[in-house]
């Protein structure tokens, strides 16, 4: 088979991104549930994990500059490895908001919350969900998959805007939930950051098979309302 | 592609060496003042399909074609072969300098065209090694053997040798392959000058040479009955990046087996 050494290494990128789309997707899912439970020694974790995301997304780009330079590759060939560079990058991002989540886990400490939290794990459980699916698109080089995942977006912004609502009340109801209100508004960002961070990834899906590079906008995106700041 | 820039056309074109078929219905259309390369497996047919254009073909014996190859919407057919010769250069994968001066050598296809003055050929002379990046390299000693020159500098040579007679296209076939990466990289750089006033055709087997230096590629394949046929022509930077035959792909990704 022609270029075997080759493929396999084309392959071995690939897994890589897998490998680091689930650390991501844990320290997404962590971040959360951390936050949820007051789990400060979780929230220290996943600050701390963030450095293993960087080092190994750097390691995928460098692995990927070296296939470039000695394989000269072509074609879909090319577009997979510029895939992978791009996707690293999304992920090593979305790593970067669950450290920022974690971090606002920390900065809330030992207070009460003002409300059990509920939409904000859901954001989470939903962006993970769009982020897993997203990376199974990309190496399966399944378009149909790719083109449907943005719609979750939509639910997730959704989310978003019922968060901003409710934290607008507790804030109108006492001025002192200011700080928590805007820490958990923080947080929320975080996750509809990530929801778009894996509709980015269906883009270089797309891209990688028919070489077309579209962007998906969703109905309810950045323009829906003053809510939408996201 | 502008019809009004087509510099050089076949169509329909069949090629035979007396019953064997080596090309097989090819239509392609060469823009003007740009550079197109033909790429493809050996035994395609690319450099039978670029002797089409200067009708060099008709120096095997056996040869024959059917289909249409038009230079400037002219049939070729119906030229004179000589005018067409001095038109439509060619420079080949060994360079062929002739065992004369650099100067005789340059100027030897002018003299053929009936060129004598003294004045009018050192000017010719002169033109040509500058517009083959050759002149400073040689200017002080022209009457020195070509064939003490280095391979690079002997192609160049070859490549003034063919600007001198004025041409409008220049073919060249695989004129990289017998040099080093340097003087690879220079007559790369030689070519893009050139397109500004010539068309250029070059074959080759090197894809990233391919890739690099052309604006066109033409990717011809053997079929079973082993006749060279077109499979894919596009803009160089889509056909690398996005081809649109599936054969052209396993080729260029080197998955053709």
């Amino acid at each position: 088979m022609p270029r075997a050494a080759f493929e396999r290494e084309l392959q071995r990128l690939q897994d890589e991104i897998l490998v680091l789309g689930s650390m991501v997707e844990k320290a997404l899912m962590e971040s959360v549930a951390g936050l949820k439970r007051r789990d400060l020694e979780a929230a220290r974790r996943v600050i701390a994990e963030d450095r293993l995301i960087n080092e190994k997304r750097f390691a995928i780009e460098a692995d990927a500059l070296v296939l470039i330079a000695t394989q000269q590759p072509m074609a879909g060939d090319l577009r997979t490895i510029a895939a992978v560079l791009e996707i690293a990058t999304e992920l090593e991002r979305t790593g970067d908001y669950a450290k920022g989540i974690a971090k606002i886990s920390l900065m809330i400490g030992e207070q009460a919350f003002v409300k059990p939290l509920i939409d904000i794990p859901r954001m989470a459980e939903k962006a993970r969900d769009m982020l897993h699916r997203a990376l199974d698109a990309f190496i399966r080089r399944d378009v149909d998959l790719a083109r449907a995942i943005p719609e979750d977006d939509g639910i997730v912004d959704a989310l978003y805007n019922q968060v901003y609502r409710e934290l607008l009340t507790f804030i109108m109801s006492d001025p002192r939930n200011i700080d928590q209100a805007n820490c958990l508004l923080w947080v929320a960002h975080n996750l509809e950051r990530a929801a778009d961070r894996a509709t980015n990834i269906c883009e270089r899906v797309i891209f990688t098979v028919t070489g077309e590079m579209v962007e998906m906008d969703v109905e309810n995106g950045p323009d829906a309302g003053v809510e939408g700041i996201a | 592609m502008d019809m009004n820039n087509v510099k050089l056309e076949t169509h329909n074109y069949h090629l035979y060496y007396g019953e064997f078929r080596a090309l097989y219905g090819v239509s392609v259309q060469v823009p003007a003042n740009q550079i197109t390369a033909i790429i493809g497996p050996s035994g395609c047919g690319k450099s039978s399909f670029l002797r089409t254009f200067n009708r060099m073909n008709d120096l095997i014996p056996g040869a024959h074609s059917e289909g249409e190859v038009y230079l400037d919407g002219e049939a070729v057919f119906s030229q004179d072969v000589v005018e067409l010769r001095r038109r439509v250069g060619m420079v080949f994968q060994r360079p062929n300098p002739f065992p004369k001066s650099i100067y005789e050598n340059v100027v030897y296809g002018s003299r053929v065209h009936g060129v004598r003055n003294k004045g009018q050929l050192s000017a010719i002379a002169e033109r040509s090694l500058k517009a083959a990046a050759l002149w400073d390299e040689v200017k002080d000693d022209l009457q020195k053997s070509a064939l003490a020159l280095s391979g690079g500098q002997q192609q160049r040579l070859c490549i003034a040798r063919a600007l001198a007679v004025e041409p409008e296209v220049i073919l060249m076939d695989e004129p990289c392959s017998a040099l080093d990466p340097i003087a690879t990289l220079k007559i790369e750089d030689l070519m893009r000058e050139l397109e500004k006033d010539y068309t250029i055709v070059i074959v080759t087997h090197n894809m990233q040479q391919a890739a690099r230096v052309s604006d066109y590629t033409a990717f011809l394949m053997m079929r079973e009955d082993r006749a060279g046929e077109l499979v894919e022509f596009g803009s160089t930077p889509e056909l690398f990046t996005k081809p649109q035959d599936q054969r052209t792909e396993d080729y260029i990704t080197g998955r053709f087996g």
